[in-house]
């Protein structure tokens, strides 16, 4: 942990302090949050000008996307709310076939927060910038009064530079063209209910947080023909499978004994009547290619650990938009929808 | 109707028949689950739980029936 | 997972169909009761490995689509009440009251908790000795002990700030009155295993008697599911009419007897409405005299159980078995399970959301 810097300043014992509604006020505590804690972690020249916003120099295509982070607990098995904050945005801006370069990074924090928790918070989401090769050059920070957030919510937002040499979305995508999922599916959804007190599970299952910017990249460095990527978050695999299809205008089958469930997120899954295909995930990503691409794409994903176990899970073809059929375990078929309303434990 | 999921007993605690407890795991995931229903049950049997309550105790000689008998139809 | 993934072969699940097909020579209508067996023939595609001349229908056992919208409207007015903490299993908050359910209330301010057990309702009870703590106890046999448990707990405690609103109901009076309905078309029995874990099935031997219908007992997994249709037809094939047990592994005839002692300290037979099929007597569970002070409708007022059917949903028809759920003129069109017009279409075991979710032939509704 990185201790807190300057002696003379009210943070320096920081273990004990919270987050008091001066420290969104625009005065001399929050320029001392800032001083101390956030411009430290993030440390980048565009930081360090304090300035209203940040000046990027970029050319071409850019990628630019958004996404706010509401998570509870904030920390959970494999991951927290602030490397979830980068890894989201980051992995949003891949999908788009671009390398992730800027992002901003919006606080709003609860009065009565610890800011060690703060502190870690920030930590985590530096690192995962440093992993991602991403820099936080703009913020913001407001405060709310005590119960009115769940400690803290973040905002990020990020742009990067297309590289993709055409489109990759929804409406690229051909009849025939095949369907790669990049490895297990539903951890992360059921490490975050797992870790909620509530339920009393005791689990080794860990959230699959992390950046899939890198596969993505060697893809289309290695010039395979990608028609579109979708990251599998809210909703799990089968909203995003739908979601694309429809888009699209076409079918889609796939084959449920080709995706892999880990046995304990199953177990889990059947515990609380829920259907891994609507679970979330944070570091999952379909990628739909060329048939002629698919055995390259597989080896290139392959090569990398977030996406070492990619499948090839089925393809999309002519039918009624948005329909999408899996081939169940024992050989029947079933449509696989979007997940309808939100997620509760059921008895039956 | 009902959803029951099959898990294997760890370990049993409590006296009181009413609120005796066993940690049961489901695939690698341990929960804690009501015993009291389940009187006979022993570590390393498997129970099938309904909210939060073991409901039967599942019979392993029982269990492979299903296969048994296919084999006798498949002849 | 042991108990599960060996149930769910598909070399297995081929050299079921193929016996059933081998040995059915005519037409036969069987009816699976439970909705957890309907989901998992929609959800593994069952039905399409079966021969033609296999119908499957599906039954009522579905405990929150045949609990009476006044239980709801009950549920709701008591989530409104000050001071109250209303638990509810997760499958009831999105089933529709008159005007309302039980998560819009939760939206407006309404203290509705989300369980996994009843017991946890308890905890909550205990936790918050300043409140009233009402358990949304509905279910069939299968939830009865636990729910039982609860309340039996709660009295040994001198828990008062707890209680229960009891829509609990009972699966073989309800199969009975399927039987004696004019034009009745089931012949056969699918009865549910988790049910009978708890019962036992020594009450279905009558049945299968008088109305000389087959009853197979019969578990979850797919391969449960075609054994118990293989067993069923070819009872019918031969001109028997006997209760089997499919699922020997989970259920013995006597059932489970220590969960039905602390059942019959707790409740009392009574009579009940269903959605659907309208009051059917002795079918379903109400508190015993010793244990009233835990009734919710003691404390909050009498439930008067009557159900209004609502204008153009056919839940009742396709509850009662009389027509499937895509041959409702609502579905899929102005009945979804984002927009339900009855609770068939809610729950997640009702035939209609199972039909919808798993058989539908066009994509998902166009945004307009």
């Amino acid at each position: 942990m990185n201790e807190g810097s300057g002696d003379h300043c009210p943070l320096a014992n920081d273990d004990q302090e919270v987050v008091k509604m001066a420290h969104g006020g625009g005065g001399r505590a929050m320029a001392q949050l800032l001083d101390s804690l956030f411009r430290p972690a993030f440390d980048n020249p565009w930081l360090e000008r304090q300035h209203d916003g940040a000046v990027l120099d970029m050319a071409g295509a850019i990628a630019f996307t958004t996404d706010s982070y509401v998570v509870r607990p904030l920390f959970f098995p494999g991951s927290d709310i602030g490397a979830m904050a980068v890894h989201g945005t980051v992995n949003d801006i891949a999908m788009c076939g671009a390398e992730p370069q800027y992002l901003s990074a919006g606080f709003i924090l609860e009065e009565g927060l610890p800011l060690a928790i703060l502190r870690r918070v920030v930590g985590s989401m530096a690192a995962a910038a440093r992993e991602t090769g991403v820099r936080i050059v703009t913020g913001d920070l407001k405060v709310v009064e005590r119960g009115k957030a769940d400690g803290l919510y973040i905002n990020t937002a990020g742009v990067g530079r297309v590289v993709a040499p055409h489109p990759i979305e929804p409406g690229q995508v051909k009849p025939g063209d095949r369907l790669l999922l990049s490895g297990d599916i539903g951890r992360h959804g059921i490490a975050v209910m797992a870790a909620r007190e509530k339920l009393d599970l005791e689990s080794a299952i860990e959230s699959d947080c992390a950046s899939i910017a890198p596969p993505v990249l060697a893809l289309l460095n290695e010039g395979i023909a990608i028609r579109c990527l979708r990251d599998l978050t809210r909703g799990g695999l089968a909203s995003a499978l739908v979601e694309v299809a429809e888009t699209a205008g076409l079918a889609a089958q796939i084959r449920e004994a080709d995706i892999p469930v880990r046995e304990d997120v199953s177990a889990v899954c059947e515990l609380l009547g829920l259907d891994p295909l609507h679970v979330a995930n944070e570091g999952r990503f379909m990628a739909v290619v060329a048939p002629e691409d698919v055995d390259r794409a597989i080896d290139i994903l392959r090569r990398h650990s977030v996406s070492e176990a990619t499948v090839d899970i089925g393809l999309f073809l002519e039918g009624n938009a948005g329909l999408v059929t899996a081939q169940s375990l024992i050989g029947g078929s079933r449509v696989v929808d979007r997940l309808s309303g939100e997620q509760l434990p059921r008895i039956c | 109707m009902c959803l029951a999921v099959p898990g294997r007993v760890i370990s049993i605690d409590g006296d009181d028949p009413l609120t005796r407890q066993g940690r049961v795991d489901f695939g690698g995931v341990v929960k804690s689950v009501n015993l009291a229903y389940v009187p006979e049950v022993q570590p390393d049997d498997y129970v099938l739980v309904h909210v939060g309550f073991a409901i039967t105790v599942v019979d392993p000689r029982e269990a492979e029936r299903v296969f048994e008998y296919l084999e006798i139809l498949e002849q | 997972m042991k108990y599960r993934d060996e149930y769910r072969t598909p070399e297995a699940a081929r050299a079921y169909a193929d016996a059933i097909a081998r040995i059915t020579t005519r037409p036969w209508t069987l009816m699976e009761v439970c909705g957890g067996q309907t989901n998992a023939i929609m959800r593994f595609g069952i039905d399409q490995l079966l021969p033609q001349e296999i119908s499957l229908i599906h039954g009522p056992g579905c405990p929150v689509c045949v609990t009476p919208i006044d239980y709801i409207d009950k549920a709701l007015e008591i989530a409104g009440t000050p001071g109250v903490i209303l638990c509810t299993f997760g499958d009831m908050l999105r089933v529709p009251g008159t005007h309302s359910d039980l998560a819009a209330a939760r939206a407006r301010g309404a203290d509705v908790r989300v369980v996994y057990s009843p017991i946890e309702a308890l905890a909550v009870a205990r936790q918050h000795p300043g409140h009233d703590v009402v358990f949304f106890a509905v279910g069939f046999e299968t939830t009865a002990p636990a729910n039982a448990m609860a309340v039996y707990q709660a009295e040994r405690e001198g828990l008062e700030n707890f209680s229960v609103l009891v829509s609990q109901v009972l699966v073989p009076p309800a199969i009975r009155n399927l039987l004696e309905r004019p034009g009745n078309r089931i012949q056969g029995f699918l009865a549910a295993g988790h049910v009978c874990a708890i019962t036992g099935y020594e009450e279905y031997e009558p049945i299968a008697r008088r109305h000389r219908v087959p009853i197979v007992v019969t578990g979850f997994e797919p391969l449960d599911i075609l054994e118990g249709v293989y067993l069923c037809v070819r009872q019918l094939e031969r001109g028997e009419s006997s209760v089997e047990n499919q699922y020997s592994r989970a259920v013995r005839r006597p059932g489970n007897k220590p969960a039905q002692q602390v059942m019959q300290a707790v409740f009392e037979v009574v009579p009940r409405q269903w959605r659907g099929m309208g009051e059917i007597p002795e079918s379903g569970l109400g508190l015993s005299p010793a244990y009233r002070a835990f009734d919710a409708e003691t404390r909050f007022g009498a439930v008067t159980g009557q159900d209004e059917g609502r204008g153009e949903c056919s839940s009742g028809a396709v509850l009662r078995g009389e027509i499937r759920p895509d041959q409702c003129p609502a579905f899929g069109t102005r009945c979804t399970p984002e927009h339900p017009l009855g609770v068939t279409m809610v729950s997640e075991e009702g035939a209609c959301a199972a039909y919808y979710r798993y058989r539908r032939q066009s994509g998902g509704p166009s945004h307009e």
